[in-house]
């Protein structure tokens, strides 16, 4: 790694819900990941973690606080600008596959470029291909995605959270999925793509192995960092 | 169908009648302050008389402003004998050129043509029908006045107005003064405007000028004035309430959808797809939407429309309600149905457009 400033720079990020009876779900939040780090957020339900995701993926905006993504801070964006910062920084993995379901996985994997662009480039279809065969679905592109087993639909949107090579890729319970087998797949091809590519990624997880599994495990109790353990 | 049935009016009719005016009865020793004379007085009898001058009276007529033709004609009545057979009739005296500007009964000719040499007539068919005569055909006409005259059927015209069709004859000018024993003389003039709406106004205008009585086609027809603005605003109501209703079924189509998609819209928004895009992708739907309805709907209309017309017919075989379709309505229709889908999409667009992400994928 040459480049060594963070990916992610958070600081004092507060959130609070509601007019009249103000909730904090977040309450000074401050965090750094570097680049190729394979982080783990964890946290009992409510401690403020998938917050802190929207707000990190740039979905949510906090109350007050900065989130500086690959150098720039997303303060002042307006949102035109946080798509766009979406579109090209940032891919996600949510908790569940979210997926397209009229298209094929190839067309679900090229999305970003969609709507980036209106229409994607061949240099994109190009990857969006690689990117398949790289995730062990090259024989699977064109079929619907909802001809796919779950594990397969996992790693279409693993694929597709990947295909634009972002600076951090957010996933939101990758694994919450009750088959432990294609959990491990999922697990198993992020840590691939983080090693392989130098892919940072941040996952929200409740499973233990999971976070066993991640360089650094963060965890969040009452919207607050508690402890932060490199491993 | 406003304006059809207009047309339909007054294509049997000229916009404003001119007539001398009634002869008012005049006591013969005026009352005065002082005295009090008892006297009776009636209604005096209307003759057929000829309009004064009726040269010069055409003449100023066509120097107004809006008047695009007069014609002048002795109307009388009078009775179509055929063997047995005896129809009371109007006659119609006048001058072919001029009166073809008034009504162009040509078009409505349905036998022979309109001839009117010396000893021609040309009838409406029901009253040929009543008399049992066609084309060529020979019948005697009596005036009111005491003349008569042997005359030979030219052509036969239906105006679909069924009175006018039952009791029509015309003639030249030159024969009904001879009828009616008015040598020279005409007793209506009927005058053709550019605005039909205007006729009104410009009648009273006449009347002023020439002293005569002026009829337009809106006070004879006051009645069917009255009904066909009742009729077009009641129409215009029915329209603007099926556009209403249109745009609502299109609105709530899509704002279903947006709610149905709203899962799969919050993955587009997260992937970096703008919210312009959407936003974009929903004003189609709703233009698509309103397209397709608009074309399917076009084809049945004109289906049915013309199924209407050719099951709901006059007595005679004209239809009640002539249907007009032109490229032009669809054009329009399809244009205003594509216009109303865009912009019932605004509000179900917007919403979409509008969706935050984080909570759409959450509970989408």
């Amino acid at each position: 790694m040459v480049d060594r400033a963070p990916v992610l720079v958070i600081e004092g990020v507060v959130k609070e819900y509601g007019d009249v009876a103000r909730t904090r779900a977040l309450n000074g939040v401050d965090l750094v990941v570097g680049p190729g780090e394979l982080t783990a957020l964890i946290g009992p339900s409510g401690s403020g973690k998938s917050t802190l995701l929207n707000i990190i993926g740039l979905l949510d905006r906090p109350t007050s606080g900065r989130v500086v993504l690959g150098g720039k801070d997303t303060t002042d964006l307006d949102e035109r600008e946080l798509t766009t910062m979406r579109a090209h920084v940032l891919g996600f993995i949510f908790q569940f596959h979210n997926l397209l379901s009229a298209f094929t996985a190839l067309e679900n994997v090229m999305l970003p470029a969609w709507g980036d662009r209106g229409a994607p480039t061949r240099e994109m279809r190009a990857a969006a291909e690689d990117i398949l065969h790289a995730v062990g679905l090259a024989d699977r592109m064109h079929y619907r995605v909802t001809n796919l087993s779950g594990g397969q639909q996992q790693r279409v949107a693993i694929a597709r959270a990947l295909v634009h090579r972002p600076a951090l890729v957010l996933a939101d319970e990758p694994t919450g999925n009750p088959d432990t087998a294609s959990s491990d797949e999922v697990f198993a091809l992020m840590r691939k793509f983080n090693r392989e590519l130098g892919t940072t990624v941040l996952v929200v997880t409740h499973d233990s192995r999971i976070a066993d599994g991640c360089d650094r495990v963060v965890e969040l109790v009452d919207g607050r960092v508690r402890s932060d353990h490199a491993r | 169908m406003l304006a059809q049935q207009i047309d339909k009016t007054l294509g049997s009719q000229p916009h404003i009648t001119l007539r001398v005016p009634r002869e008012e009865p005049r006591p013969l020793v005026a009352s005065a302050s002082t005295t009090a004379i008892a006297h009776s007085m009636q209604e005096s009898p209307q003759r057929l008389r000829s309009i004064d001058q009726w040269p010069r009276v055409i003449a100023a007529a066509e120097r107004m402003e809006g008047v695009t033709a007069a014609s002048p004609s002795i109307t009388g009545a009078g009775f179509a004998v055929r063997a047995d057979a005896k129809s009371p009739i109007v006659v119609h005296g006048l001058e072919p050129e001029r009166f073809l500007r008034i009504i162009d009964i040509r078009r409505h000719l349905i036998a022979g043509h309109f001839e009117l040499e010396a000893g021609d007539v040309v009838i409406g068919f029901k009253l040929a029908k009543d008399l049992g005569v066609g084309v060529g055909d020979k019948l005697r006409v009596e005036s009111s006045e005491g003349g008569d005259d042997l005359v030979t059927v030219r052509g036969i015209f239906s105006l679909g107005n069924e009175g006018v069709d039952a009791t029509w004859l015309l003639t030249s000018l030159r024969h009904a003064q001879a009828l009616y024993a008015l040598p020279g003389g005409v007793t209506t003039i009927e005058l053709k405007v550019a605005d039909v709406f205007a006729a009104e106004r410009i009648a009273r205008d006449v009347a002023g000028t020439t002293g005569l009585r002026a009829d337009s086609w809106m006070t004879v027809n006051a009645d069917l004035l009255a009904g066909l603005s009742a009729q077009s605003s009641s129409k215009g109501l029915i329209q603007f309430f099926v556009v209403v209703a249109a745009a609502l079924g299109i609105a709530s189509v899509l704002i279903v959808s947006v709610v149905q998609k709203s899962r799969e819209i919050g993955i587009l928004r997260a992937v970096g797809t703008p919210s312009r895009r959407i936003l974009l992708v929903f004003l189609i739907q709703g233009g698509v939407l309103g397209l397709a309805g608009s074309a399917v709907g076009s084809g049945l209309g004109a289906v049915f429309a013309k199924l209407f017309e050719n099951l709901v017919r006059d007595p005679s075989g004209v239809p009640r309600f002539p249907v007009q379709l032109g490229l032009p309505l669809f054009g329009f229709s399809v244009a205003l149905a594509t216009g109303v889908g865009l912009v019932s999409a605004v509000i179900p667009a917007r919403r979409a457009s509008r969706l935050d992400p984080a909570t759409a994928i959450r509970n989408g």
